[in-house]
């Protein structure tokens, strides 16, 4: 099942306020999501993700430095691009124009991930918590 | 025997006593005429005998050394000659076969051919032609003509071989040349032979191009592991193929035939070939018919039905399907083994299918009937038609292996239409969406689409939104009637998919 990463919305990049100045999809000195190409149905070549895997890093106007984790172990398949060129669509269509990137878990896993992820209703519950 | 000229002589009498049958023998002399092969055995036989019979009056006899091979038997039933190497009487009487020609060759059963292992013995009789009719009139195929395609085991191309070198030789000596082409090839005067006994056994005559095959695989397990010694010789000829049992198929031994230096062929193996105690067997006679395609067009009126077989993990998620209903009948009516179906396009499982329907064809396979008549296939039409009310055909039709190409390329070519009824979450007025109706020729950049991804490759596809009209319903409502070009995502052209295809109706509203 594919999975498309967003920002949750509790985020606080999503908050009023902040104003990104950059996305960097460059994580570390050999490893750049921009260069992840994949090939064929079975996505050979895709870059593989653990849950902890950073996807990119984003800062913000305040001087803060976020970096959004996958969450969801699997091939890269796609990082949005269009968040580049427009950063603006990240806070203002976060879950739909604005996603991060598209993962694919193994066939296998993939119904232990969907169980270990919360619903909507559950992360409303988390956040009314805190 | 006319055919045969003093220069073969030699020839004749070397192969003779060797154990080479006499239909080898004339292949072996370049003998072209094809009716002669089809003499009875025994006639032959006896006609080669008669031939170097004469030989006797004249007085300058052929004086041969017969080459001595490791590996050589002559049957001396009725002769008290040991070693073949000192006949140099050259009185024919001392050859074994020739001296009491009637009781020798009564006697002792006909002796497998050292070159054929009797494929122009054996095979060639009545006995045989019975055996392989039978067989095909039992499967009950129906059929206007036939090829008959035999294959034969490697190790005949290796006696072959041995055989011709054997020849070439001899011929040297004379001071005559004898190319490998100039000989008949073994597969050809056996279909000479059996070609008109099967037309005449079955009804119908042999035609290379027709659909109908009758195969026949001969195997000749004694000899085997003759053609070993070409790995060693040319090892690179012989990869193993995953699916091959035996590394050494036919196409690899006369490869490394090809590449085998003489020499190093005539240390590994006797020439001439030894002869064997078994003759060939006849592994399998097989019949196969060419496929027959049939095609039309179907209607598909419920939103339940996948076009294939829906099965994940061995379980089917949704009950039957357009191809099963309608190549369930027509496995039936024309007896195959299998079908394969194709169609121009596609469509979703909760879609219909309406107007004059999708063009299909299928593939049947190995089917015993061929012949239907134009009534028939109405008959048949109906058949399908009244089985379900899932699915309609329509011009259901015999036609060629051309014609499915052709339904495919229109696949690509075509225009397609969509009705698009879109719900918006911001309020639309009808102004809001008029422009729609101005817009041609609209260019899209579509990357995959997120819902198929998980079983498509990632791309950016390039596709054309032809016109669009649009007839408003109400705040939230529209509906958008589109032209496009094939294979365009109109779904994610509506609703975007996460910015992934653009533009897209959400950006050209804003």
């Amino acid at each position: 099942r594919i999975c498309v990463i967003t920002l949750a919305e509790a985020h606080p990049l999503l908050q009023t306020g902040k104003t990104i100045t950059s996305i960097n999809y460059q994580i570390s000195a050999n490893c750049s999501r921009l260069q992840n190409k994949v090939s064929g149905k079975s996505k050979r070549g895709a870059q593989f993700l653990t849950e902890l895997a950073p996807l990119c890093r984003i800062s913000s106007s305040d001087g803060e430095e976020y970096t959004i984790y996958s969450c969801i172990r699997g091939r890269l398949i796609e990082v949005n691009e269009n968040i580049l060129s427009n950063p603006a669509i990240l806070q203002e269509k976060p879950s739909t124009e604005g996603y991060i990137a598209v993962v694919l878990p193994k066939f296998e896993e993939s119904k232990s991930i969907t169980q270990g992820l919360l619903t909507q209703k559950e992360y409303e519950e988390v956040l009314l918590k805190r | 025997m006319s055919s045969l000229t003093e220069k073969d002589r030699a020839i004749v009498q070397l192969l003779l006593n060797t154990g080479t049958c006499p239909r080898c023998i004339l292949r072996f002399c370049c003998v072209g005429s094809q009716t002669v092969y089809r003499h009875p055995y025994k006639d032959l036989m006896k006609d080669l005998k008669d031939f170097l019979k004469n030989n006797q009056e004249k007085e300058d006899m052929v004086c041969f050394d017969i080459v001595d091979p490791p590996c050589k038997r002559i049957r001396l039933e009725d002769t008290e000659e040991g070693p073949d190497d000192a006949n140099h009487n050259g009185t024919l009487q001392q050859i074994p076969s020739v001296n009491d020609e009637n009781t020798a060759m009564e006697n002792s059963a006909v002796e497998v051919c050292n070159v054929c292992l009797g494929i122009l013995q054996e095979f060639c009789e009545v006995d045989f032609v019975k055996k392989v009719c039978q067989k095909v009139n039992s499967a009950d195929y129906q059929f206007t003509s036939f090829v008959f395609s035999v294959s034969l085991p490697p190790q005949l191309s290796v006696r072959e071989r041995a055989a011709w070198l054997l020849v070439k030789q001899e011929m040297g000596k004379l001071g005559l040349s004898l190319a490998k082409d100039d000989i008949v090839p073994l597969k050809e005067a056996y279909k000479w032979i059996i070609h008109p006994q099967l037309s005449e056994e079955l009804g119908v005559p042999a035609d290379g191009k027709a659909l109908f095959e009758v195969s026949v695989v001969f195997a000749h397990p004694e000899t085997d592991e003759e053609c070993h010694f070409l790995a060693t010789a040319c090892p690179d000829c012989f990869k193993p193929a995953k699916n091959k049992q035996s590394v050494f198929t036919r196409m690899a031994v006369i490869k490394a035939l090809e590449k085998i230096k003489e020499e190093d062929f005539l240390k590994h193996f006797p020439c001439p070939p030894c002869s064997p105690k078994n003759l060939c067997v006849a592994l399998e006679i097989q019949c196969n018919n060419g496929a027959v395609f049939v095609a039309g067009r179907y209607n598909k009126y419920s939103r339940n039905l996948p076009q294939t077989p829906w099965i994940i993990d061995g379980e089917r998620k949704l009950e039957s399907s357009v191809e099963e209903l309608i190549s369930e009948h027509l496995m039936a009516a024309f007896k195959a083994d299998s079908f394969n179906f194709s169609s121009s396009g596609r469509e979703d499982v909760d879609v219909r299918t309406l107007g004059n329907g999708r063009p299909f064809a299928i593939e049947l396979v190995n089917p015993r009937r061929i012949h239907f008549t134009a009534e028939e296939m109405k008959g048949l039409q109906q058949t399908i038609n009244n089985s379900s009310d899932k699915i309609k055909v329509r011009d259901l039709q015999l036609v060629t292996r051309e014609a499915i190409g052709r339904m495919k390329e229109g696949e690509e070519e075509k225009t397609k239409t969509y009705s698009a009824l879109i719900w918006t979450d911001r309020a639309i007025q009808k102004e809001d969406i008029a422009f729609l109706d101005d817009i041609k020729e609209l260019k899209l950049d579509q990357k995959t689409p997120l819902r198929v991804l998980h079983r498509r490759p990632l791309a950016v596809r390039c596709r054309i939104i032809h016109t669009m009209k649009s007839e408003y319903i109400d705040e939230h409502h529209f509906r958008l009637h589109l032209k496009t070009q094939a294979g365009t995502y109109i779904k994610e052209f509506v609703h975007g998919d996460f910015g992934r295809t653009k533009p897209n109706v959400g950006s050209l509203l804003n």
